[in-house]
C-alpha cells in the first residue's frame, strides 16, 4: 500500500535533485576553475563572469559551491553506506534472535549503546589526531557513528516483520534463518531503511560541514561548504555574502534530505510510520 | 526500584570502563614514542630512555592503562607530555565554561520549545500551528555554528550591540560575561529549540488523544487546564528522552560553537590538543566528553523511572 505524494516529498526531492545536479554538472563543467587563485579577482563583486562573486583568493564562489556539493554527497554516500552495511545486518540479527539466543541480541544492542556515546565529531577528531584529518577519516567517523541508528531502526522493523504470518509460515516450512532474513525480512524493512538513509544523509551533511569548519574534514584546496564558511568568518564584517552562500547551501541540502526522508516515510509505507528514523 | 537503580548503575560503570579501554587502545596504536617526539631528532638514546621512564611509557600497556584509568577515577589526569603541565586543572576550568554554555543553550531551547510545541499541537488544525512546524523544520537544517555566524552578522556586525566573540570570566565582569555568552547560547538554543519543538508537539498531540484527557475536558476543565493538570507529566516522558539525546548533541555542538566565538571551553582545549599533538590531553578530554554522554544517558533513564513507575520493571 502506498501513500499519496506529499508536499514534503516534492520539495525534498527538488532540493536533493538540485544538489545532485550541481554535483554531477561539476564533473564536466564549472563556470570557472574552482581552485584557481587569482589576485586580480580578489573579492570580485557578483557579476561580470562571477555569478556569486569571488573570495579573498579570487576563487569563484559559484564554482566552489558546485564542487562543494560533490564533496558533500561523496562524504554522505560513503558514510551512510558504511552505517547501512554494518548497522542493518546487526539490527536484523538482534531483531531475529530471542529466547536461547537472546544474549546475542542483548550484546549487539549494548555495544550499540556504547558506540552511541562516541558522537561523529568526537570520533573524527580522534581519528584526525591519530591518522591526520581528511575526507577519509571524516567519512569513516561519520559512518561508524551512524551505525547505531541503522541497527536500532532495523531491529525495531525486523521485530515487527518477525510476527507476521508470512514469516511464521516460512519458519514453519523449515526455512533457515539466513533465508528468512534475506528473502522475507530485508525486503520488508527496506522502506524503513530508505527513510533512515535519507535522514542519516542530512546528519552526515551537518557533520561534514562542522568537521570541515573545524579543519578536520576535506583538505584544501578541494572545496567544501564547511570550510568556505570557516574562511568567510574573518570577512563577515566586510563581505558577508561569502558566508551567506555556503550557509544557504548547507541548510537547503539538509532541509532537502530531511523533507525527503519524512515524505518517503509517508509515501512508501504508511504502516511503518510508527518506526521513526533516528536523528 | 533499588534493583533497577543498581542495574542501571552497573551498566554505566561497565560502559565507562569499556569506553576507557577503547579510547586508550585507540590512542595507543599511534606510531611514535612521546619521549622521542618531545626530545626531537638529536636526542641521545639515554635521554630518551630517561624521559620514557619519567613519562611511564616504558611500562607494559596494561599497566599504563590501569594507571591512566585509575587516575581518571581519582581525578588525577596526569601530566601533558608536550606542555609538562598537569591536565586535570585545565580540564576542570574548561569543563565549567562548557557546562555553562550547554546548560544555557538547553534552557533557551526549552523556553522556545515547550510553549511553541504545545501551541502547535493545540492548534494543529489551523495555519498558525503549521507555520510553527515549518519553522522548526527549517531550524533543524541549520547547524549551530551556522546559526552562530548568522547571529554574529546580525547582532555584532549590523546592530553592533553584542561582541562577536571572546569570553570574560564572571568574576571579572558579570555583565560582559553575560553579553559574551548570549550569542553562543542563542546559537545552540535556537537550533535545539527547533528540534525539540517537533517532539513536544507530537508528544502533546499524543496526550491530547488520550481518554483521560477527554474525561478531564468532560468534567468541565478547559483545554489548557486539562493539559496542565493531566497532560504534561505524560507528555514529558518522550520529551525527556529527546532532551537527553539533545544534551549530548549540545555538548558536541558546543565544541564547534566555542570555535566560532573563541570561548575557552573543553572543545577549544581538545582542538588545541590535537593541533599541538598533545595526545594524552586529547585522550583525557575525549574520555571526559564520552563519560559526560554516558552520564546523561544514565540520568535520562533514572528520570524515566521517576516519572513513569511502569518503566521500572522493564529493560
Amino acid at each position: 500500500m502506498r501513500g499519496r505524494i506529499n508536499a514534503g516529498l516534492v520539495i525534498g526531492g527538488v532540493l536533493v535533485g538540485l544538489v545532485v545536479l550541481l554535483a554531477l554538472l561539476s564533473f564536466g563543467w564549472t563556470p570557472r576553475d574552482p581552485v584557481l587563485v587569482d589576485a586580480a579577482a580578489k573579492l570580485h563583486e557578483p557579476g561580470g563572469g562571477y555569478l556569486l562573486g569571488a573570495d579573498k583568493f579570487g576563487r569563484d564562489t559559484f564554482s566552489q559551491l558546485m564542487v562543494g556539493a560533490r564533496t558533500t554527497l561523496y562524504v554522505g554516500v560513503v558514510a551512510v553506506g558504511i552505517a547501512a552495511i554494518i548497522g542493518t545486518p546487526l539490527g536484523i540479527i538482534a531483531g531475529m534472535t530471542s529466547g536461547r539466543l537472546g544474549w546475542l541480541s542483548e550484546l549487539i544492542m549494548r555495544v550499540n549503546d556504547l558506540v552511541f556515546a562516541f558522537p561523529a565529531l568526537l570520533l573524527a577528531i580522534m581519528l584526525g589526531a591519530v591518522y591526520g584529518a581528511g575526507t577519509l577519516t571524516a567519512m569513516i567517523a561519520i559512518g561508524v557513528a551512524t551505525v547505531p541508528a541503522f541497527a536500532r531502526v532495523s531491529r525495531a522493523a525486523t521485530m515487527q516483520v518477525m510476527v507476521t504470518d508470512y514469516v511464521l509460515a516460512a519458519r514453519a516450512a523449515g526455512r533457515r534463518r539466513t533465508a528468512v532474513a534475506l528473502r522475507h525480512v530485508l525486503p520488508n524493512i527496506s522502506s524503513v531503511l530508505i527513510v533512515q538513509a535519507s535522514v542519516s544523509f542530512a546528519i552526515a551533511i551537518l557533520a561534514e560541514a562542522a568537521l570541515s569548519f573545524l579543519g578536520f574534514g576535506t583538505r584544501p584546496p578541494i572545496p567544501s561548504w564547511g570550510r568556505m564558511l570557516q574562511e568567510s568568518q574573518e570577512l563577515l564584517f566586510s563581505t558577508p555574502r561569502l558566508a551567506l552562500w555556503p550557509g544557504l547551501a548547507i541548510a537547503l541540502a539538509v532541509l532537502g534530505f530531511n523533507l525527503l526522508g519524512d515524505g518517503l516515510r509517508d509515501y512508501l509505507d504508511p504502516k511503518l510510520r510508527r518506526i521513526r528514523a533516528e536523528r | 526500584m533499588i534493583l533497577y537503580l543498581l542495574r542501571r548503575l552497573a551498566v554505566f560503570v561497565l560502559s565507562t570502563a569499556v569506553a576507557g579501554v577503547l579510547v586508550f587502545a585507540f590512542m595507543a596504536v599511534l606510531p611514535g614514542d612521546p619521549a622521542e617526539v618531545a626530545l626531537g631528532v638529536n636526542a641521545t638514546p639515554e635521554a630518551v630512555a630517561a624521559l620514557r621512564e619519567q613519562f611511564g611509557t616504558d611500562r607494559p600497556a596494561i599497566t599504563q592503562f590501569f594507571d591512566w584509568f585509575g587516575g581518571l577515577v581519582t581525578g588525577d589526569f596526569g601530566t601533558s607530555y608536550v606542555t609538562s603541565s598537569p591536565i586535570g586543572p585545565q580540564i576542570g576550568d574548561r569543563l565549567g565554561v562548557t557546562a555553562v554554555l550547554v546548560l544555557g543553550g538547553m534552557l533557551i531551547a526549552l523556553i522556545i520549545a515547550v510553549p511553541a510545541g504545545t501551541f502547535a499541537a493545540v492548534h494543529h488544525r489551523n495555519p498558525l500551528g503549521a507555520v510553527i512546524s515549518a519553522f522548526s523544520q527549517v531550524g533543524i537544517a541549520v547547524p549551530a555554528f551556522l546559526a552562530g555566524i548568522l547571529l554574529v552578522f546580525v547582532f555584532a556586525v549590523q546592530a553592533q550591540v553584542l561582541p562577536s566573540g571572546g569570553y570574560v570570566p564572571i568574576a571579572d565582569d558579570p555583565v560582559e560575561w553575560l553579553r559574551g555568552l548570549l550569542l553562543p547560547w542563542l546559537s545552540l538554543g535556537l537550533v535545539q529549540g527547533a528540534v525539540l519543538t517537533r517532539y513536544v508537539r507530537s508528544a502533546v498531540l499524543d496526550v491530547m488523544r488520550e481518554d483521560y484527557l477527554r474525561t478531564a475536558r468532560a468534567k468541565g476543565r478547559g483545554r489548557m487546564g486539562a493539559l496542565w493538570r493531566h497532560g504534561l507529566r505524560n507528555a514529558s516522558i518522550p520529551v525527556i528522552t529527546v532532551l537527553g539525546l539533545q544534551l549530548a548533541t549540545l555538548l558536541i555542538g558546543a565544541v564547534v560553537v566555542e570555535r566560532v566565538f573563541v570561548i575557552p571551553g573543553l572543545g577549544d582545549l581538545l582542538l588545541n590538543g590535537v593541533a599541538g599533538r598533545d595526545l594524552l590531553l586529547v585522550q583525557c578530554v575525549v574520555m571526559v566528553l564520552v563519560v559526560a554522554v554516558l552520564l546523561i544517558n544514565l540520568l535520562v533513564d533514572l528520570a524515566y523511572a521517576a516519572l513513569d513507575p511502569r518503566l521500572r520493571g522493564a529493560r
